[in-house]
């Protein structure tokens, strides 16, 4: 499978390039991600696969290269290259929308793209509640209910309904990840395997098309981890969200992924179904450190 | 007995204003980890223009003392506002991201800026109002005639900040604008990627102290009736001390150290020198922060090994 611009593509990323100083951590990086699906990003340890990430979201500006992301439909590409020759950022057409995430700032790739994220090292508000913490993923349609005022903060029929909404929100999602007893509990005091679903659940309250996931099996044992699959299926099943994952635990990037890309030393080295990259020699060969020339020797003894 | 009554009354006045200016400086070092050596010269401005607006508004001939009195507290907060604001704009925006000490230089900056503007346009000169606000009520009489009294204005004072602090807790924990704020007091970055607009959370926290400080510079205005270009600096450090030995970070911290140093200081000053009541305060300081370094509502940093 080619990293052609298939029928429903969501993101396309063409050319990354992030440079820290001398050192080359994404070197002109191009994949696709297709609505819907999930996609999983993987490679050895310090491949660029976080880099990426950061990226993606805003947290780096990019040294080079375009990263493309469509609301609605696949058709919104179509003015890719007009956007990108215009000084804007996104534009939008009706229910589409093309957003150049490299243009935009960290919030508004969260607040205008709806692209959310989690981290490796669990990132909660740790000395919040576990609801407060899915409330503050909402923070914008609140404040937008309150029409940015003190007085809408403070009581207007708009904010309280809004806020009901809210929490209700995100009672369903402390539904699904089995914390509706833990509620009121700092964050903080979670178990592991918890505070890394929350901090899905967090992600997925702040509404977004694209779910990038850094992780989210690191540090879980084998019940939290099939947990953890059951989760984002059913993220992927219910609400459509297209999701971006980065990962070494195989069993889940075999099990749920969709599509796979593979990155040694920033570059990709393949792209395509699970089963398809992991018969690829060249994938091989940077898992288990095969030079260059041996490659040849791997390719002959997988095709055996 | 009436005695300690007296300056227990007093210390509590007192301490209500620094603890009104202290949320400022506990609010921002919170949120960007930084402390804001312009907030207590922010606290000046306050009072410089809650004097102008209280000149205006006799002048328009409101007469009516409670009316006068909540229209130069609305003037000055909105006013003083605009200048905790534009302080973060020119002088800390742009700085956030470089190293540690360069926004703490720039405060100090703006600190001597703010001065020396009121310095030129106001003159240098103590100045001096009439007490709008006189009369009390007398609580208690000691044998030897001490009349132990509750002034008015020093009940304004105490309600005022009671009611504001209030609103303000109130804000912070239970709206949605105080969420963004705590949680990017907890995680900027992260606050960021939900979406949060951080600049303008920041931005926020600035107006929101600076309105306390100017409730505060008004107060102090009309309890002690004189004012100089240079009484933010004794008050900012004080309140700084306030939110140091109430915890940093901590907003009833803040309210809790600016009451103790109040306390301490009205004491200190009635039982034993009043020259020697900041020695007094400081010394608390230094105690405090020897014998428990995050202060008394501080949470300690603790980082998971």
């Amino acid at each position: 499978m080619s990293p052609s611009m298939s029928s429903d593509t969501i993101l396309t990323v063409d050319n990354l390039t992030m440079r820290f100083g001398g050192l080359t951590a994404v070197d002109s990086l191009s994949f696709t991600a297709t609505r819907g699906e999930i996609t999983a990003l993987i490679g050895p340890n310090g491949a660029g696969k976080t880099t990426v990430f950061n990226c993606i979201t805003g947290f780096y500006k990019p040294t080079e290269g375009r990263i493309a992301l469509a609301h609605g439909s696949a058709a919104a590409f179509d003015r890719l290259e007009d956007l990108t020759d215009s000084p804007e950022q996104f534009s939008r057409n009706g229910s589409d929308a093309l957003f150049l995430l490299e243009r935009m700032q960290d919030h508004d790739v969260s607040g205008k793209a709806h692209v959310a994220r989690t981290f490796q090292n669990i990132r909660l508000f740790g000395g919040m509640t576990v609801l407060e913490n899915l409330m503050v993923a909402q923070h914008l349609p609140l404040m937008k209910a309150s029409g940015y005022s003190i007085f809408g903060l403070l009581g207007l029929p708009g904010y309280r309904k809004a806020e009901n909404e809210a929490i209700d929100k995100a009672r369903y999602w402390l539904e699904h990840i089995n914390l509706v007893d833990r509620a009121d509990e700092p964050a903080a005091g979670l178990p592991y395997g918890d505070q890394r679903r929350l901090e899905i659940a967090r992600a997925m309250c702040s509404d977004p098309v694209l779910l990038c996931l850094d992780e989210p099996a690191a540090g879980l044992n084998a019940r939290e981890s099939h947990d953890l699959n059951d989760i984002l299926t059913f993220i992927r099943r219910e609400h459509g969200t297209s999701l971006l994952l980065i990962e070494h635990d195989m069993s889940v990037v075999m099990e749920i992924s969709d599509h796979v890309v593979v990155l040694d030393y920033g570059k990709k080295i393949s792209d395509g179904t699970p089963d398809y990259v992991r018969n690829d020699p060249k994938v091989i060969a940077a898992y288990l450190g095969v030079d260059d020339e041996e490659i040849d020797d791997v390719e002959a003894e997988v095709s055996k | 007995m009436e005695y300690f009554l007296q300056q227990l009354i007093n210390g509590l006045t007192l301490g209500s204003i620094y603890g009104l200016i202290a949320i400022g400086y506990t609010m921002v070092y919170g949120i960007i980890g930084m402390i804001n050596f312009a907030h207590g010269d922010i606290f000046m401005v306050g009072a410089f223009v809650s004097l102008i607006a209280l000149l205006l508004i006799t002048a328009l001939g409101i007469t009516a003392v409670p009316l006068a009195l909540l229209l130069v507290l609305v003037i000055a907060m909105i006013i003083t506002s605009l200048y905790g604001w534009t302080v973060e704009r020119v002088a800390y925006r742009p700085l956030r991201g470089s190293f540690r000490l360069a926004p703490l230089i720039s405060a100090i900056g703006m600190s001597i800026v703010l001065q020396n503007y009121i310095q030129i346009v106001q003159g240098a000169r103590v100045k001096a109002i009439q007490p709008i606000v006189t009369g009390g009520i007398p609580l208690m009489e000691s044998a030897d005639g001490f009349v132990a009294r509750i002034a008015n204005i020093q009940i304004i004072i105490i309600v005022t900040t009671v009611v504001l602090m209030t609103v303000f807790s109130l804000i912070v924990a239970k709206t949605s604008l105080g969420r963004a704020q705590r949680a990017c007091e907890q995680d900027l970055k992260m606050a960021a990627l939900l979406g949060i607009d951080t600049n303008r959370v920041i931005s926020l926290t600035f107006v929101m102290g600076a309105a306390l400080a100017a409730v505060a510079g008004c107060m102090y205005l009309v309890y002690y009736g004189v004012l100089d270009f240079y009484i933010g600096f004794v008050a900012g450090v004080k309140a700084f001390t306030a939110a140091v030995l109430g915890g940093i970070g901590s907003l009833p911290g803040a309210m809790l150290g600016g009451i103790l140093i109040g306390l301490i200081e009205a004491f200190w000053a009635g039982y034993f020198s009043s020259e020697y009541k900041d020695v007094a305060a400081f010394s608390i300081l230094a105690i405090a922060l020897i014998f428990l370094p995050t202060g008394i509502l501080g949470r300690p940093e603790v980082e998971k090994v």
